[in-house]
């Protein structure tokens, strides 16, 4: 039973960094119908600033996160206005492919400023409690903790808020959102600014657990935090904290219960089945062409 | 439309001329080729074997050139980066082998890079010399199982590596249940766990948990959680220096207290530099200890330290060891040629390197020689004791 929970535990911890993860890519592709193939690579930005932030400005957690995540958003938003920007009325495949190209050019920038990977200090001092025999450590409660309230924040922002309400009718509705005086340029830089600076916050929670970062770290987990989304259902903000938090289970619980080698192998292609039999995932809606 | 067109042909014919500018080396110099990790997932390791390679040629650049045959030749480097991908490794092989026209390469040191760049070696019958790669797959055919005629390496092989880890996990540290971590995408890694279990469970030990992960994956809490689950007396990590800190601290964390147990791959500075004090007082086998050095060895170490600053690592003291070899070789072979210089290098008997003796069969292109089990104290790496064939 404490083998479970244990498990249970670890799953909760990375389902909260997908989910994060996740959550930048399904609003972009809310609003934009466009998927940023970039946001990993922003995520592994915001571990690097947690990194410049702890190491050479010496700040404690809190400035370190809100630095991280601030840096961030207005890199995204750079990023929007002169790569994405130019090319809303472009097809999809032009918006992709500049979308990995950024991802590409980010990569490589961090590699120049370091080939090494980097050990990023310790921000909050760790404590394991056990009872019986299960261990639970600090870090990952305040993982989990901070993620949950990440995601509430969003959620309040996007049902509760005008600026919410205006990224929900651009999504609904992008030609006549402009018509009732919505300026949709803003709206769409803020909606990158949050779902950037949610990705960096996954960064830096990612820099606490796995206190080793590299320039290549972003890849795999953008990928992973991508397909959580689309199992979710793209677009739907619920649907990919849902999508990253069954994904996190099936790829602990195989490893756990079947076998480590194949944890991946079985993961994703339970994912394939899943989207067989539902393929908007399990959130989302097919969209119907306006003509 | 026009301007386009203008603009790419430019840009084509820009490219084509700087490609045509291929750097062949002079009439009384000897190219040698490097290909080294020096970017992507092991850095560490790329910077000290191209440390070590500057300094050995610049030792023999510096005396006057070496003297093969009667001439003297200057040495003429050329450092290729594999990026810490496979298929660079392979390409780049094929770049110094036809382009630059390397007399030998050596390089690569990870195993998972070093094979496939030893395919290409084998085929364009370079000599290739890996400094570092343990794997026993680099210097055999992959299809025959044959030993390759043009490929050899300047440390130990797994079979044997796996062996010393094991008897010291049984004899020294006195356990009988083991559990080992590793990449099962990786050869080095895989080779040796397997190894390792082999000769644990021969000698009467039980590997309890036998867990893997993918290169790249930073998670390894469901794994961890099974091999604490299991109840080992010992931990086996055959895992690169940047990803054994983060499992040493995710093990911490869940509570597991048993020693750890690692390979050669654990000796980089940077591991220490990354792990911190999670990773104090645990031993692994590594090819040399600079702290026990013999004169050679002595030698290297001070004359590293005054050009780096820092003391060389078992990377850097394998490098400077294939380029003691490969010297040996053009001299006894008399003529820059890479006949020649094969068959020299497959007759050297014995040779007395930084990283210890190293004795040579005919036909294999595997040195016999000893291991050292280092120990973490502090923020150096220890002698512990020494591991004889």
């Amino acid at each position: 039973m404490t083998y479970f929970l244990q498990q249970v535990l670890n799953a909760a911890q990375l389902g909260s960094i997908y989910a994060l993860i996740a959550l930048g890519y399904t609003m972009v592709y809310g609003i934009l119908t466009m998927i940023n193939f970039a946001h990993g690579d922003l995520f592994m930005v915001g571990a690097f600033f947690c990194f410049l932030a702890a190491t050479f400005l010496k700040l404690p957690f809190v400035p370190t996160l809100l630095v991280s995540m601030v840096g961030v958003a207005l890199l995204g938003v750079l990023i929007e206005r002169v790569a994405y920007k130019p090319l809303r009325t472009a097809p999809r495949v032009s918006a992709i492919i500049t979308a990995l190209g950024v991802g590409l050019f980010l990569e490589n920038f961090t590699l120049v400023f370091s080939p090494y990977p980097q050990s990023v200090p310790t921000l909050i001092k760790n404590v394991t409690w056990t009872f019986g025999g299960l261990s639970i450590s600090s870090l990952q409660i305040i993982i989990i903790v901070i993620s949950i309230l990440m995601m509430i924040m969003l959620d309040f922002i996007v049902q509760r808020t005008k600026v919410g309400m205006a990224m929900r009718a651009i999504s609904w509705d992008k030609a006549s959102v402009p018509l009732m005086g919505v300026p949709v340029n803003l709206i769409i830089s803020a909606t990158f600014a949050l779902g950037t600076g949610l990705g960096a916050s996954a960064g830096v929670m990612y820099a606490l657990a796995f206190p080793v970062i590299d320039p290549y770290m972003g890849i795999l987990i953008g990928w992973k935090a991508f397909i959580a989304a689309v199992v979710g259902g793209i677009g739907n903000i619920r649907g990919a904290m849902i999508g990253a938090f069954i994904l996190a289970i099936l790829e602990i619980m195989v490893a756990a219960y079947i076998s480590s080698t194949y944890r991946d192998f079985i993961a994703f292609a339970l994912l394939l089945l899943l989207l067989i039999f539902r393929p908007y995932g399990i959130l989302g809606k097919p969209r119907a062409q306006k003509v | 439309m026009k301007r386009v067109m203008l603009l790419v042909s430019l840009m084509l014919l820009i490219s084509l001329l700087l490609g045509a500018c291929s750097t062949g080396a002079g009439k009384n110099e000897i190219p040698v080729g490097v290909i080294a990790e020096i970017t992507g997932d092991i850095p560490a390791v790329g910077a000290s074997c191209k440390n070590a390679a500057e300094l050995a040629v610049k030792e023999i650049n510096d005396a006057g050139g070496l003297d093969v045959g009667g001439t003297k030749y200057q040495i003429k480097l050329y450092i290729e980066d594999n990026a810490g991908k496979a298929d660079q490794s392979a390409s780049a092989a094929q770049k110094l082998a036809t382009q630059q026209n390397v007399v030998a390469i050596i390089g690569p040191n990870a195993s998972r890079y070093a094979i496939p760049a030893s395919e290409i070696a084998e085929s364009s019958e370079v000599v290739l010399i890996s400094p570092w790669s343990t794997n026993p797959k680099t210097t055999l055919d992959a299809k025959t199982d044959e030993p390759k005629q043009y490929v050899f390496r300047a440390a130990f092989i797994d079979p044997f590596q796996g062996r010393v880890v094991a008897k010291f996990a049984l004899d020294n540290l006195e356990t009988t249940k083991a559990a080992v971590l590793y990449d099962v995408a990786s050869d080095y890694n895989k080779g040796i766990a397997e190894f390792f279990k082999q000769t644990y469970e021969e000698n009467g030990g039980t590997v309890v948990a036998f867990e893997t992960y993918t290169t790249g994956d930073k998670d390894f809490s469901a794994q961890l959680t099974k091999i604490k689950d299991a109840g080992p007396e010992v931990i086996f990590l055959p895992n690169y220096y940047s990803e054994v800190p983060l499992q040493i601290q995710q093990a911490h964390r869940l509570g597991i207290d048993v020693p750890f147990l690692g390979s050669d791959s654990w000796g980089s500075a940077e591991l220490i530099k990354l792990c911190g004090a999670d990773c104090e007082g645990y031993y692994f086998s590594t090819h040399y200890a600079p702290d026990v050095a013999t004169p050679v060895a002595t030698k290297f170490i001070e004359s590293y330290e005054a050009t780096y600053g820092v003391v060389p690592d078992d990377v850097a003291a394998l490098t400077y060891d294939s380029f003691g070899l490969l010297w040996q070789a053009l001299q006894s072979a008399g003529k820059v040629d890479r006949q020649a210089v094969r068959d020299a290098l497959a007759s050297i008997p014995k040779y007395e390197g930084v990283t210890g003796n190293m004795q040579f069969v005919e036909g294999s292109g595997d040195p016999i020689k000893s291991a050292v089990i280092l120990q973490v104290q502090g923020d150096k790496f220890v002698w512990f004791a020494n591991a004889n064939p």
